[in-house]
């Protein structure tokens, strides 16, 4: 299997990161050399095996539905790129 | 006295103890070394000044009822430090402040540890050279030009130069381990679930897993039994009764059993890396260990894994950078143009790359194919291990293939800078506790280490065996401090 220009342009855009068409060419030959090495998986049989999902055996623990923080408001916006009074900035949205 | 700076954690603490030193004494010659090491390009953030008024403060105010008192200690720019700037190592994060402290260097903080400073890393700890880092590449003390090992590389440059007394680094798929291995210093993985990830930069949150980088086995253990605790901010932190690693530490090792996986021998390892392991063995034995014979018959399928596993890990944790409520913005003509333009210009080519194959990995119509059946080759990987622990009580193989290679070597190949992990990628996948240990050196005299693997929360075993083969192997850094002249 190959992993064409085509298809490296999509999955950029589903990973939303702009990309020039010269490193789109680059990253498609890494990909296949990756891909090829991957590929190594296909020689073991796993139709009665059980996916790993977790490591770690055990169930999601239950909390109190409650506020444990202080509040941090201006620590966060602080952060922010842009801001307005309370609110985080982006580009217009709405036409 | 042997200069304030090569001691060891534990002789650190032993003279605070008996007021032969002050914190601030330790803090200034750290802090001194530090700013007389800019070469090595270690730290990213430095945070210089206020250890030393921190370290007055501890002297004026001393606790020595503490595990760590008045030490001052530098730590990996993966862990978010309050009010203190945290970058991951990436542009993305160039301008990050934390309003919150990760559960690891709390930890340490409030056993008297004291920050020093933040340490370089590949980006989002993805790399095995510290050449990913967006603030440069770092150069490992042994030699000039030479990778430190990665992710950790900030982190294994500044302690086996001597800049921290110990310090804390991150292990994915051998980001502890390796770059100890680089630098003839000792890491230690922890189990998965034994170390909050609570405030830890995410990359693959099955995997992740921090742990102490030291100078000696002893220093590990002591930073172990600070950082390891249950944590309710962490979702798979487990409830397990921690030991109390330093005061249980032994070299008592006799009749431990001593598993030799056959298909560690890879195609290709150089010769001095199996007399390394032939020399381990020997060094085992001569503990009391008894030396069996086992197979980890998925080993080789490892690696392909891993690359599916951690890819598709970190596609979906790395979404949040979005450039609107923290880190870089680019300008964009529209809320999606912004995003794409953000991600292009603030991630790195290896962080696209990964993100790219993760996201693949996970799109429709492959998700079967390439994402499920890598959980099912982990499942069969964790069986490999979890059989090989009903004849033995630990694991010993090479931590690496081959010593630290030069910088830019490997850099424009991502397929040979991933086999780099191959002996440790299995360790993380099957959620183990695993520690390097140097054990001698090759042609160039670059160290080289040994790796020992332990049942699921046996990190007491793994350290057990570690220290009782550190007194044989007897190894030790010859630092000429080339990046000082």
């Amino acid at each position: 299997m190959t992993i064409d220009l085509k298809t490296v342009k999509h999955i950029s855009k589903l990973a939303r990161i702009s990309l020039e068409e010269k490193k789109a060419e680059k990253l498609a030959d890494d990909m296949n050399s990756i891909f090829e090495f991957i590929e190594k998986l296909n020689e073991l049989k796993t139709e009665n095996v059980e996916p790993l999902t977790s490591i770690a055996e055990t169930t999601l623990r239950f909390r109190e539905d409650k506020i444990t923080s202080d509040n941090i408001r201006e620590k966060i916006l602080k952060n922010s790129p842009e801001k307005n009074d309370d609110f985080f900035v982006v580009p217009k949205v709405v036409e | 006295m042997t200069e304030i700076t090569s001691l060891s954690l534990f002789e650190l603490i032993k003279n605070i103890k008996e007021k032969k030193i002050s914190s601030n004494e330790i803090a200034k010659s750290f802090v001194d070394r530090s700013e007389k090491s800019k070469k090595l390009n270690a730290y990213v953030t430095e945070n210089f000044e206020n250890c030393l008024k921190l370290s007055k403060e501890f002297d004026n105010k001393p606790n020595f009822d503490l595990k760590l008192p008045g030490i001052p200690i530098a730590v990996k720019d993966l862990f978010c430090t309050n009010e203190v700037r945290t970058t991951a190592g990436s542009n993305i994060l160039n301008n990050f402040v934390p309003s919150y402290e990760s559960t690891v260097t709390q930890n340490i903080w409030n056993e008297g540890g004291i920050l020093l400073g933040k340490l370089n890393c590949d980006e989002f700890a993805m790399g095995s050279s510290n050449e990913t880092s967006f603030f440069g590449n770092v150069q490992n003390p042994i030699a000039k030009d030479l990778v430190p090992g990665g992710s950790s590389g900030g982190s294994s440059s500044a302690l086996a130069a001597n800049l921290t007394p110990v310090t804390i680094g991150t292990d994915t798929g051998g980001s502890i381990r390796q770059p100890a291995s680089f630098t003839g210093t000792v890491g230690l993985k922890p189990t998965y679930g034994s170390c909050s990830r609570y405030g830890i930069v995410a990359f693959a949150s099955s995997l992740d897993q921090a742990g102490p980088m030291s100078k000696d086995v002893k220093d590990s253990s002591i930073l172990l039994e600070v950082i390891s605790s249950f944590d309710k901010k962490d979702s798979t932190s487990i409830d397990f009764k921690r030991n109390n690693y330093s005061s249980e530490l032994t070299r008592n090792i006799k009749g431990i059993k001593i598993g030799i996986p056959k298909e560690y021998r890879v195609d290709g390892m150089p010769e001095e890396i199996e007399n390394l392991w032939k020399k381990g063995i020997e060094y085992a034995k001569d503990c009391g260990a008894e030396i069996i014979d086992i197979s980890l018959p998925h080993t080789s399928y490892a690696l392909p894994t891993y690359y599916i596993v951690a890819p598709a890990e970190a596609s979906s944790n790395l979404a949040r950078y979005d450039g609107v409520k923290y880190g870089l913005r680019s300008s964009g003509e529209s809320l999606i143009d912004m995003y794409e333009k953000t991600r292009s210009e603030g991630f790195g080519e290896e962080v696209k790359r990964r993100i790219m194959i993760g996201t693949y990995v996970l799109s429709s119509g492959y998700y079967d194919a390439y994402y499920l059946k890598a959980q099912k080759v982990r499942q069969l990987i964790k069986q490999d291990f979890d059989q090989a622990y009903n004849k033995v009580d630990a694991i010993l193989t090479p931590s690496t293939p081959s010593s630290a290679f030069k910088i830019g070597e490997k850099s424009n190949d991502p397929v040979s800078m991933y086999l780099n992990d191959i002996f440790t990628v299995p360790v993380n996948l099957a959620g183990l506790p695993g520690i390097s240990i140097p054990a001698g050196t090759d042609k160039n005299n670059y160290p080289l280490g040994l790796q020992i693997i332990g049942k699921p929360f046996d990190e007491q075993t793994v350290l057990n065996i570690a220290y009782s083969m550190e007194e044989k192997i007897n190894y030790k850094n010859n630092l000429t401090d080339w990046w000082m002249k």
